[in-house]
């Protein structure tokens, strides 16, 4: 197994450890409830090999569950001079560079679940759909100063479409 | 003389009052405008052309009538003469004893809908101001719409052809956003094209006193050049032939000749797979005998041929010509379409040719805008910026959309990107390993860096080769997937505005791809901040000195650059070596 797709010589920011805990419980509330609704043709008729399905789900989402703290930690921003650069994901390793004068907006967003451990979720949109940087599991005074340091770039580098 | 003059009073107080500058300033760049060409862009409310409501839906309404009044001469000749009709539906009405009430509904009717036609058109007003152009319309419902004109990304001007035979013309002002156009239908068409041309220069008029202001607070060292450009492009829209379109249209640097034409739409893929419905066909009633089948596919035919012939017409009369505002694409025989782009509005490009275009020789070329419109039809016109056209005509096409490629370099690497591709170029390829991924790509599949654009080369089969220009670039990334990272490979994309083109590149070297992104997102960063093209012609002079040199900067670094992953490509892959002396002699070229 070769090393993760990475940039060399970077210091990563890293989300809040605390995300872990939002990123299982979701995992078991979702994963609890795809396996009930899964396992009910299995109770209706009865076919034993029916249950092959929630079985499996139920395997895939405790592995997923167990590599949630790893998956946390390969979540990495930074900012660099000019640009935001984003990592994250373990098997789908993806990084992203984005120019502060490209941002059209910055969202934060806070579910219940972020919420009940004072987490934000940071979003940097710009023009392409296709750019897509959510910073998860933020504190929320990290993610109000870092929105505002976002706007403050983007405003001194301004470009055009 | 005295534009310069009124240059100099705007640049004395830009600290008062921005607006007023800004007003200042634009009057007199659209005084040299015929005063007629200015009539609709005065700032004033104006009524759209009188034909309006017949174009939109008014003529259905008269046919509804002329058909009543048919029927009542009919039903009126028939009594005169006592020769009463059974089946007229007047005299069934009349036996029955509604005529009255039925004839009364139906007259409120049209008098309701003539009424509101007429209201309607009274209350759709535009105007033009030095900043916006707003559009307020509806009865009972108002909307009330502002599109700002310094985020225009195209003016279109469409004539459908009822529209035509009345004189009429739909000028549509697109800005960013997903259906974010202000519409004006109709409007003269004579008037469409003096709005246009008035909206275009005031659009640009605006930045011309914006870049004055800054300018005036850089100090003078920048203003002469400032001045001196804005008079000689004054005087450049003075002599320039596109000012009155009707006297001299600018001339198309383009062709398609029918027979072209027709042969790539004949030799598209819509075309196999008619014939290959077409065997299925025949196949089917000879193993059943049954002539029944070609009923079947009766619709499938009548709807491919329905859009092999809208492809027909759609690209007759093509024509693609540089104004000074911009490129202006038209197309059209019947409905006549004509788009105009300011510089700086396209996001990315391709250049790409199916499999059967190949023996010909065709390309096609499609681009990316950041105004989308919701109907597909409309869509891919507006995509497509050469529907077909040799190898000169895409270069031609090229020099006008992404003139910072005309150089002997980039015409080299433009010409290698659209050609077979082997590992001797200047392109950074897939490895051997990757074959793979892509079967018959691998050799072609690469990505380097042209001048100011990053080129990504794809597909054997279908070739393409997509061009983003990096001041319009909104992001870069890579990543990989299990299958990439155990092969070592890794997958780049460039981010751009939606459409028809994502410049994404797959199965490519780890280190090169890492090596790649680095470049692309710091030159990225530079492209933008020196980038003018959104200000279209009036920073252009003292714009292009520190272009030029940002951009030889940007390739002697794009050299730099791909001679150090050609070298680690080289540790990799036993077979580039030829590659890598040829590419480091190309970037020795460069520095």
């Amino acid at each position: 197994m070769t090393e993760r797709l990475d940039l060399p010589d970077t210091e990563w920011r890293g989300v809040s450890r605390k995300y872990v805990v939002v990123e299982v419980v979701g995992l078991i509330i979702f994963g609890l409830i795809t396996t009930a609704a899964t396992s009910i043709p299995t109770f209706v008729t009865s076919i034993s090999w029916l249950a092959a399905i929630p079985i499996s789900l139920a395997i895939i989402f405790l592995i997923n569950i167990l590599l949630t703290p790893r998956r946390v930690r390969a979540i990495g921003y930074m900012l660099r001079a000019d640009d935001l650069v984003f990592r994250r994901g373990l098997m789908f390793r993806r990084v992203v560079a984005v120019p502060y004068g490209r941002m059209q907006l910055v969202d934060i967003n806070r579910g219940p679940l972020d919420r009940a451990v004072g987490l934000s979720e940071l979003k940097f949109v710009t023009a392409a759909a296709s750019t897509g940087v959510v910073i998860p599991g933020l504190p929320e005074q990290d993610a109000e100063e870092l929105r505002d340091t976002l706007v403050a770039l983007a405003e001194s580098r301004r470009a055009g479409l | 003389m005295s534009e310069l003059n009124n240059d100099e009073q705007a640049d004395n107080e830009p600290t008062v009052a921005p607006e007023i500058v800004a007003g200042g300033a634009a009057a007199p760049s659209v005084a040299a405008l015929p005063t007629a060409t200015l009539r609709l862009a005065d700032g004033e409310w104006h009524r759209l052309h009188p034909a309006t409501p017949l174009l939109r839906g008014g003529i259905a309404l008269i046919a509804i009538i002329g058909v009543i009044l048919v029927n009542a001469r009919d039903f009126f000749i028939d009594n005169l003469f006592n020769a009463r009709n059974e089946f007229d539906p007047f005299t069934r009405l009349a036996e029955s004893g509604f005529l009255i009430p039925a004839v009364l509904i139906v007259v409120a009717v049209l008098v309701l809908s003539v009424l509101g036609f007429y209201f309607s058109w009274r209350m759709h007003t535009f105007r033009i101001t030095d900043e916006l152009v707003e559009v307020r319309s509806g009865i009972l419902f108002r909307t009330n719409r502002r599109g700002r004109l310094d985020r225009i990304q195209g003016i279109n001007i469409s004539r459908p052809v009822i529209a035509r035979l009345f004189g009429a013309a739909k000028l549509e002002v697109n800005v960013a956003g997903q259906d974010a156009n202000v519409e004006l239908s109709y409007l003269g068409s004579r008037g469409a094209d003096d709005l246009r041309l008035a909206i275009l220069q005031l659009a640009s008029g605006t930045r011309a006193a914006e870049a004055a202001a800054v300018a005036e607070a850089n100090g003078g060292g920048v203003r002469e050049g400032e001045h001196v450009g804005l008079v000689e492009s004054r005087v450049n829209e003075f002599l320039a032939p596109e000012l009155d379109p009707n006297a001299a249209p600018p001339e198309s640097i383009v062709r398609i000749r029918l027979p072209r034409l027709i042969g790539s739409i004949v030799l598209s893929e819509a075309t196999i797979i008619a014939v290959l419905a077409a065997i299925g066909i025949i196949v089917t009633i000879a193993i059943t005998g049954q002539f029944g089948w070609l009923l079947a596919f009766l619709p499938g035919v009548l709807g491919l041929g329905g859009y092999l012939l809208s492809r027909l017409t759609k690209s007759l009369r093509y024509s693609i010509a540089s104004t000074s505002d911009g490129i202006r694409v038209g197309y059209g025989l019947l409905s006549t379409t004509n788009e105009t782009l300011p510089p700086g509005r396209i996001h990315a490009v391709e250049v790409s040719q199916p499999l059967l275009w190949r023996p010909a020789g065709w390309w096609e070329i499609k681009i990316n805008t950041a105004s989308q419109a919701s109907s597909s039809s409309s869509e891919t016109a507006k995509t497509t910026l050469l529907p077909v056209g040799d190898m000169n005509d895409v270069h031609r096409v090229l020099q006008l959309i992404l003139p910072s490629l005309a150089d002997a370099e980039s015409q080299e690497l433009l010409e290698a990107g659209l050609a077979a591709g082997a590992h001797d170029d200047a392109y950074v390829t897939s490895p051997k390993r990757a074959r793979a991924l892509r079967w018959f790509s691998w050799r072609r599949n690469g990505f380097v860096m042209i001048s100011d654009a990053v080129a990504l080369r794809k597909g054997a089969i279908w070739r393409s080769l997509v061009l983003v220009p990096q001041a319009r670039m909104q992001g870069v990334s890579m990543n990989e997937g299990p299958l990439l990272r155990r092969m070592g490979l890794a997958e780049l994309r460039v981010h751009t505005v939606a459409g028809p083109i994502s410049a994404t590149i797959g199965a490519m070297e780890r280190s090169d791809v890492i090596d790649f992104f680095n470049e692309v997102s710091r030159t990225a960063v530079q492209s933008a901040s020196v980038d003018t093209s959104h200000r279209w012609r009036s920073a252009s002079a003292s714009a292009s000195a520190s272009a030029s040199a940002s951009a030889s900067a940007s390739v002697s670094v794009a050299g730099g650059a791909s001679t150090a992953s050609t070298r680690e490509t080289s540790i990799d892959s036993a077979d580039s070596d030829s590659a890598d002396s040829d590419s480091e002699s190309s970037s020795e070229e460069t520095r």
